[in-house]
Parts: structure tokens; sequence; C-alpha cells
């Protein structure tokens, strides 16, 4: 018989934002243990919540982002669990009313395209993290991830397989980090997901029995569990060799197996009702409109402006719409040098070293695009030497300069003073004969020992070409 | 008689005394709970500033039922105010005492309302949103409000002015300019209507006669009103506070703050045995309702619904102010309350809202004086406290 797997996935994205959703307390990844925790996320009685207005934004964006109808008026709610990492015993998300529903994200395979249907986008606050303490056997909390803003992403079940799941979040990840909604990192949980899966008879319209795997945290992880719960369940239907049970499991990534969790932590009446101390977020014409004016051009839009419009090849059109910061410095160095080809390949191979050399990725280029492009204007004009360019363009990482004004303070002006290339060239014929005679000899290399030698004498502050012409003439001449 | 959990020695003149609800960083406050005993608060509650700002003392914390959900103070776990047999409220003790020269309460479950009534005190609930919650112990976050109990109503008034404004820390505090309009007197209330209904003693029935003569004799019209809308918002209001009190409490679990049990050998037992050795019986009950309310199979047919109950009751009074200026009715069944009336009724407090829950499940201004209960349109508070000074006759 034949099978085929129905996927619903869950992901959960922690908005870029400031600080949390109802407090002041900042956002940030990476402080020490409970920095980041005032009365309200800890859960302290008489605080009360104010909605961070910025989460509402990126909510909007995200569901621009993914094709959603955005809802006027939204509420939050309140889900109720006794967790210790959850210090309020409940939490504030949306259950009745989310900021976005019915969206629709197009991907591509090797079995072409395919349309996946979003069922809904909701804001919520994130939990603490537990952290057990092997020495004296006991649960610390850490309340500093506590009420981060979240978006979570609801997915229609309209995915087949692991190829499709992970083009799917290749995909969100791609347009959540070009709208700035959140750096979408696997690794430091900001993006995390709840695989939904289900198998069923080739062509049937019933759905089988679902099981849920709950915070998968790497696409590789993700693929290996799908393909595990597939044969799972195939093996289960065909050879009854256990009884499906709809349920929430565990994924060992180690083992190589899903875990059924213990029924107790995941039975759960959520007892949702809507939270009177946050009044509903109404959004007018103006506030959709602001949002709607930020959005960023998609990236296969963007792409294939760069390829039509700018002549760019497709590789480097795709290098550089991988990354939002990429396209921004591109776009502001073009408009200011015109020369879409250079720019692309100063960002994709010169800026790339450096961040890499940073141990950066492509997202924190942090550079002046307009910088960029006066730069890569002053090596066409031939003011200064790509060889010095490259060395402007390692200071330009760390400090806001204007490259034509720190050339110059620098010493990186090419000049064209012939009369300073002669005199360089007298000196440097007459300390290596040997290379001169050499050349006369008919040796081509010795002349670019020589040319080296001058270039070396100058700081590499002339026009190459000139230099060359002379050096013969004068060579040839002696 | 336990009428403070804690006092000021700071105490002078201008002493202000307020309910275990509210919180300050001088003193604990414990919402006469076992849970929250002794418990010291990293923030003072936002009406406590404006108090100290304008120059009072707080003098101390005053007994309350536990998180305020009973009918005078008698669910507190340091001991219920008895006094010949008399159920009393604390604040009101103080205020009558002049030992203070204001309350500040929170309004759950009209508790204050009742022990002004009881002790022929004034008392303004405010309208919802004029006054700042920030600070004060949550129990039912979408109707509770933080009002004033005094002896005359220029003394609610003159307290009132100073603790209503818009405050940002409170997601649901009105504009400035709203919450200024509870200082001025908008209308004159020229005509009135009456809830008379049966179930209440001959005492407070002919208490309510004596104030609608006063109020006649003033010139003011007196109409009858359909009572049904009393057990409607009764019934409305008992389903919400519930539900809002078992989530509002849940954050209690014993395990950041407050009561912790010895008697645990895992989280499970450690969240159990912690509350059910730290609640009282009457929050208990709440605890259980509340939760039955909102499960998966409840929610629809009864949270949802009190909440589109509530929505009508809204709307209805909405409507009954267009033709009238208040509402006039009982505030308590009975003129007092005896140890045996709560021994025989555990759940007495939630047969008293009945008058109680109008003006809370609305967020409508409400004004007890004389001992009985005005309710208005929003921002009507001045004009209603006018009033007040006939029905108490202020000045005469």
């Amino acid at each position: 018989m034949k099978y085929e797997t129905v996927i619903g996935l869950e992901v959960h994205v922690e908005m870029a934002t400031e600080s949390k959703i109802f407090c002041s307390c900042s956002a940030k990844f990476g402080a020490e243990q409970n920095e980041h925790v005032c009365p309200a996320c800890a859960g302290m009685p008489g605080m009360l919540p104010i909605v961070n207005k910025k989460v509402v934004d990126l909510g909007m964006t995200a569901g621009m982002m993914l094709n959603c109808d955005i809802n006027r008026v939204t509420t939050f709610d309140k889900k109720s669990y006794y967790y210790p990492d959850l210090p309020s015993s409940y939490q504030t998300t949306q259950w009745f009313a989310p900021i976005c529903v019915n969206g629709l994200v197009e991907i591509e395979t090797s079995k072409g395209k395919k349309g996946i249907r979003i069922k809904q986008i909701h804001m919520e606050e994130d939990a603490g993290k537990l952290v057990h303490d092997d020495w004296t056997d006991s649960t610390l909390v850490d309340f500093n991830r506590t009420s981060v803003p979240l978006i979570e992403i609801v997915s229609q079940p309209d995915l087949s397989s692991a190829e499709e799941v992970l083009a799917y979040l290749e995909k969100l990840r791609s347009l959540l980090r070009f709208a700035k909604v959140s750096d979408c990192r696997f690794e430091q949980g900001s993006m995390r997901c709840d695989v939904n899966l289900s198998v069923r008879e080739a062509g049937s319209d019933k759905l089988g029995v679902r099981t849920e795997m709950k915070n998968m945290n790497s696409l590789s992880a993700i693929a290996r569990a799908i393909e595990y719960e597939t044969s799972r369940h195939i093996d289960a239907l065909e050879n009854g060799t256990e009884e499906l049970v709809q349920e929430t499991r565990r994924w060992d990534d180690i083992k190589g197996k899903s875990f059924a969790m213990r029924n107790k932590e995941t039975a759960g009446d959520y007892r949702y009702f809507p939270d009177p101390n946050v009044m509903p977020v109404v959004i007018d014409d103006e506030w959709y409109n602001n949002i709607k004016e930020t959005l960023p051009e998609f990236p296969e839009v963007k792409a294939k402006r760069y390829i039509n419009e700018l002549g760019l090849t497709e590789y480097d059109a795709n290098m550089l719409t991988d990354s939002r910061a990429l396209c921004d410095v591109f776009e502001a160095a073009y408009d200011k040098c015109k020369m879409a080809k250079e720019v692309a390949n100063w960002i994709i191979t010169d800026c790339m070293t450096i961040l890499k050399k940073n141990q950066q990725t492509a997202d924190m280029l942090n550079i002046s695009g307009e910088a960029l492009g006066d730069l890569i204007t002053l090596v066409r004009d031939e003011k200064v030497s790509r060889a010095n360019a490259k060395k402007i363009l390692a200071v330009m990482f760390d400090e806001d300069i204007n490259p034509e004004e720190y050339a110059k303070a620098n010493g990186f002006i090419v000049s064209n003073d012939t009369g300073l290339m002669e005199e360089v060239i007298k000196k440097v014929i007459a300390a290596d004969q040997n290379s001169v005679n050499a050349y006369k000899g008919g040796k081509e290399k010795a002349l670019m020992a020589l040319f080296g030698q001058c270039m070396r004498e100058l700081k590499g502050n002339c026009n190459p070409q000139t230099l060359q012409k002379i050096l013969i003439e004068m060579i040839n001449n002696s | 008689m336990k009428l403070y959990i804690t006092k000021s020695a700071a105490a002078a003149k201008n002493a202000v005394v307020l309910d275990d609800m509210i919180l300050t960083k001088d003193m604990p406050t414990s919402a006469g709970s076992k849970m929250l005993d002794g418990y010291m608060s990293l923030f003072e509650a936002e009406v406590v500033t404006r108090l100290r700002d304008a120059g009072y003392d707080i003098c101390g914390k005053a007994n309350v039922g536990e998180i305020c959900i009973d009918l005078l103070g008698e669910t507190s776990y340091y001991g219920a105010c008895i006094d010949n047999d008399e159920i009393k409220n604390a604040s009101a003790e103080l205020v009558k005492s002049g030992e203070v020269e204001f309350a500040i309460n929170l309004d759950v479950n009209g508790a204050p309302r009742r022990a002004a009534a009881l002790a022929d005190l004034v008392y303004i609930k405010p309208t919802y949103g004029t006054v700042s919650r920030f600070g004060t112990i949550p129990a039912v976050c979408s109707g509770e409000t933080v009002g004033v109990m005094a002896k005359t109503a220029d003394k609610c008034k003159e307290a009132l002015s100073k603790i209503a404004g818009h405050d940002d820390k409170d997601g649901t505090s009105l504009k400035d300019e709203d919450c200024k309009k509870v200082n001025v007197k908008s209308k004159d209330i020229k005509k009135v209507a009456v809830f008379k209904t049966d179930d209440i003693s001959d005492e407070v029935k002919a208490k309510l006669d004596e104030k609608l003569e006063l109020l006649k004799v003033s010139g003011v019209e007196v109409i009858e009103l359909d009572t049904r809308i009393l057990e409607k918002a009764q019934v409305a209001w008992n389903i919400l506070m519930s539900a809002e009190v078992c989530n509002n409490v849940s954050k209690y679990d014993g395990i950041k703050y407050g009561y912790r049990t010895k008697n645990f050998s895992n989280i499970d037992e450690l969240y159990t045995n912690s509350r059910s050795e730290s609640f009282g019986y009457l929050l208990k009950s709440t605890i259980l309702f509340g939760s039955e309310t909102l499960s998966d199979d409840n929610y629809m047919k009864v949270y949802d619904k009190a909440l589109r109950v509530r929505r009508v009751i809204c709307e209805f009074m909405e409507k009954a102010f267009k033709d009238i200026d208040a509402i006039i009715s009982p505030v308590c069944k009975k003129m007092a309350y005896t140890v045996s009336d709560i021994e025989k009724d555990t759940y007495i407090a939630y047969d008293e809202s009945k008058f109680t829950a109008v003006a809370s499940i609305t967020g409508l201004p409400s004004v007890v004086a004389g001992g009985v209960e005005l309710i208005g349109s929003a921002f009507t508070d001045a004009s209603l406290l006018e009033t007040a000074k006939v029905l108490a006759k202020e000045g005469k």
C-alpha cells in the first residue's frame, strides 16, 4: 500500500525587539541569569501588562510578509498552566482574535512549486528557562526569557515531506529576517518548531492519528525526526507493531528516536479567557499603512530586479538577497557609484572575507553603503589603488569614515607625479643592476621584480600602467 | 478585633488607612491570606504614591477578607472583626472611630460598600479606569476599583481628587481628561429610579423608604425600575469573579514567594500542598468554581455567556440613564450580620452580591451614603456625591 505523510507546523519566532512584550525589561539574548527581570515578568502581584507597540508592529509585518489578513482589532488572552518556568502560572497569548489569519507561503522543492497555507499568526510571551543543578540536585529558574515577545506561525497541514518542511522553514526564515522581525536563529532558540504529523493511505481524505513533536530546534534534527516518525507510523499501520495514539512525543536526536511524553505533561485544559487588563489593540488605517510602507521588497523580487535591471548574475543576486543587510549595503553603494557588478564583487568577496575573519554572519554586515560606493568610485577613478582600497574597507568595519578623506590623511592617494616615479625608478635601477641586465637579456620576469620594488617604494600610490611605461622606457634608455 | 494588620509609627495628622490589598514597600501586604502573610512588595501602588505626594500619612493596613471577595472581611487569615457577635469591617471601624481621615479600599466584590452601608459611612466606588489599579493585589481585574471610605461625602471628594488621574502603568487607565471628570459635578440629580425587591429585611425596606422620602422632599422625582437586571448581573458577576480570581491567584504557587509547604516530595505536591495549606475555604471554592467555568466544556456555555450578559447590562444601563439621573438601591439584605449568619451560609458573599454586582459588572460609579447605594452613569461621581450629602443628611 502507498502512504502519504501529512504535516503541519507551529513555528515560534522570538521577535527582535529591544524590550519585553509587557514590561520594559531588555529582551536581549545572552545576559547573566536573572539580569533582565522585574516584578512584572517575575509574576509578582500588582504589576499590570502594558503592550509593547513594537511587538504589534512586528506581528503585523510578519503577517504582511506571509500574505496574511490582519485583524484590525486584536486581543490578548490568558492561558493557564502550572510550571515553574511560568511565574504567573498563565501565559498571555492570543487565542480568540490573533493578529494575522489566512496567509500563504510559496515554497520550491525538487518536485516544483507549492503553496503552504498559514492558518494564523499570534503574538505571545515566552516562558523562562529551567536549569538543573546536579551539584545540589535542585532546579533553578532563569527569568531572562520570560515575557520575551514571540510570534507563533501556525500552518495548515499542507506539508508532506521533510524536504518540504525544510523548504518552508528556510522560506519563513528568509522572509522574517528580511523584514527584521527576528534573527531566526535555531541555535539560540529564537526559532523553534513543533511538528504535527500523521500518515494516511495515499489519496485518502481522512487524516490519520496525529502525533506532535515539540520544541525542535535544528533543521537536521527536524528532518531526521520526520523520517523516523513517518516510518514508525507506517510500521504501525502496516505491521501493527504498536497502536498509534494522539500524543506529544519528545525527539531524542542522539538516540535517533522519539519517545512518548508522560501523559500528565501533555494533557491540558488551558482555560483560555480574555485578559481584562489588556485593552483590545485597534489597528487603524494610519498604523496599518505605516507598517505596509516599511515592508521590504521580497527577496525573490529583489533578486529578479538585480538580474534584469542591474545586470547581475543569478549567483550574485542570490548571494546578496540571502541577507537584508547585504541588500541594504548593496543598494546604498549602487546608488552612489552606479556600478552594480563592482559593488556585488566587493560585498560578496571582500566584505564576506572580513566578516568571516570576525566570525560574523552576513546579517551582521554593518558598514555604510554610501561609503562603500565612494570607495569603489575612488578605485574606478584610479585615485586609490585596489590594494589600498581593501585596507580602507577593513577600517570601515570599525569606524565611520569618509574614504576619500581617510585616503588623503593616510597617504593612500594615487599620485600621477611622473617626476616622483622617475626618481624612485632611478634609485631602484641603480640598486638592482642584475635585474635590469636580466630583463635586457630577455627575462620578462625580471621586469616584474623591478616593478614591485618601485610600487613598494611608492606605497602603491601610483597608476600601475604609467609606472610600467616609464620603467620600461628608463631601462631601455639606461 | 484585629483592625490593623500592620501599623506605621509615622502616622500623625492626615492619617489614611489602606486595605491590605494595596501594595506598599514599607509595610507587608497580605491580602488577608496565609499565602501572602508578611509579603513585602518591591514597589508601591500608584494611589499610595499620589496620597503621599499630597501630604497624607499612611498609618497602616486594614484587615480584609482573603483576596477581598467575602462579605465584610470575615475570611481573613488574621481573623474576623467581631463585636458582640456582629461581623464588622476593619476599614469602617477605623474611619468611624476617627482614627483615620479616610480609608482607601479595593472594591472587589462589594465589601467596602456593604461596610459603609452598615456603619453609616460614605463610600465612593469611582468610574472604572479613573483611579489606577497599579499596585493593587489583583482579584477581579475587569471590575474591581480603588475607592474611598470616609465619614462625609466631602471627604470622599477630597480624597478622590488626589488619586484620580491617568496612569501609564495601568493599561485600563482612561485618558487624564476623562479621569478628571470625576471631580466635577456634571449634572443635577433630579430623577432617580429605585430597585424595589422583596428579599430585603423590613428594616432595610424602611431605611430605603426613608431615603426616598428625603430625596422627594428635596425635589427629586422617584420612579421604579425593572429589578430582574439585579439577578442577571449577580449571576454573571459571580461567574466572571470566580474565573478571574481563579486565574489571578494561580501565581501563588509556593515557588517564588509566599507560603511554601514543608510537606512535599515533588513539584506537584509542592504546588498542591502549598495552596491547600494556605488558602481558606471560600477562596478554594471560588477557585474550583472559576476553574470549571473556564474549562473547554463550559467556556462558551458559561463564561462567554456571562461576558455577553455583561454587555447587555451595560446597554440596559446606558438606556436607563437617558431617562433617569441615577439609580437608588439597597446595599445589603440586612442591617447587620452575625457570626451565625456566616456559619449558616458559607457562600453568603455570592448571595449578597445581588445589590453590588450591577456597579461592579458595568464599572459605573457608585456611592453609598445613609445606608443606601446610588449608581450613576459614567463620570457622574461628583454629582452622586452631591446627592449623597442629602442621603447622609450632611451639613444639617
